[in-house]
């Protein structure tokens, strides 16, 4: 599972690399979130515009990053293709996440305004 | 003149043996979107079969073979403006025999702690699905839908 970072002072962006987070890889997401995410109190600008296929078993392995970084820290997602906006879409996931059309667009957003 | 309804004209069976290999079901996937009839649909509609067919092959792998060995047919036709989908598995039979009602997981007023990480597949799969029927046929599970 390649993940690419860029730790800037109030963002942490992290890149998929992949093309699929899937049920083959799903775990090995999380585990390599986690280790990513362990030290730290940015916001975090997760970049999925490389992921053609995220199926049930890759959303739930995002929802587990959200929920670790816990209620303090926020989570971000970025470039979203059109299938992976539906499987956030029909399950309703796109209300707990904010979801920006690019990673520039998700860099410039001040979530505190 | 009106002619005749076609059966499914063009049906093809894929294999996907699952069990040690964790890469099983995806490469079964990627082998049935190369090919017809996947290969043939316009790419967001592709993308939405691939979807609905990795849900059901993974939990045939993970609840009907509870993780080990075990062969999965895939059954792929064009049928009625749309594709028609069968996949057998020689895995447990479903809970109750029947489908789970694949109700969304909720996520309105849930506190993060508890925000649901899993659950979703049914719900994807019946949203995106019609004419889903399940038969348990001796020792098959026999899953069928339209797409």
């Amino acid at each position: 599972m390649q993940l690419q970072t860029q730790n800037r002072p109030k963002v942490l962006s992290v890149l998929v690399m992949e093309d699929r987070i899937d049920a083959a890889t799903a775990i090995q997401f999380k585990e390599r979130m986690r280790d990513l995410t362990q030290t730290g109190d940015q916001r975090v600008v997760l970049d999925l515009s490389r992921v053609m296929f995220l199926d049930s078993s890759g959303l739930g392995a995002i929802v587990a990053v959200k929920k670790l970084l816990g209620p303090d820290r926020v989570l971000e997602l970025s470039g979203l293709t059109a299938t992976v906006q539906k499987v956030f879409r029909l399950t309703r996931m796109d209300t707990i996440f904010t979801i920006h059309p690019t990673h520039s667009d998700a860099l410039s957003h001040d979530p505190a305004s | 003149m009106i002619p005749p309804a076609e059966p499914d004209a063009t049906r093809m069976t894929f294999h996907c043996k699952v069990g040690t290999n964790t890469f099983a079901v995806r490469d079964a996937l990627l082998g049935m979107i190369s090919a017809p009839p996947l290969a043939d649909l316009p790419p967001d509609r592709r993308d939405l079969v691939e979807l609905v067919l990795a849900e059901v092959l993974n939990n045939v792998a993970e609840h009907g073979y509870d993780g080990g060995p075990g062969d999965i047919t895939v059954t792929l036709g064009r049928c009625c403006a749309g594709l028609s989908c069968l996949i057998i598995d020689q895995g447990r039979t479903m809970p109750h025999g029947r489908l789970p009602p694949g109700e969304r997981p909720g996520t309105a007023g849930v506190p993060l702690a508890d925000l649901p990480e899993g659950g979703f597949g049914w719900h994807l799969i019946r949203s995106l699905t019609t004419d889903l029927h399940y038969a348990r046929d001796q020792n098959q599970n026999r899953l069928s839908f339209l797409i």
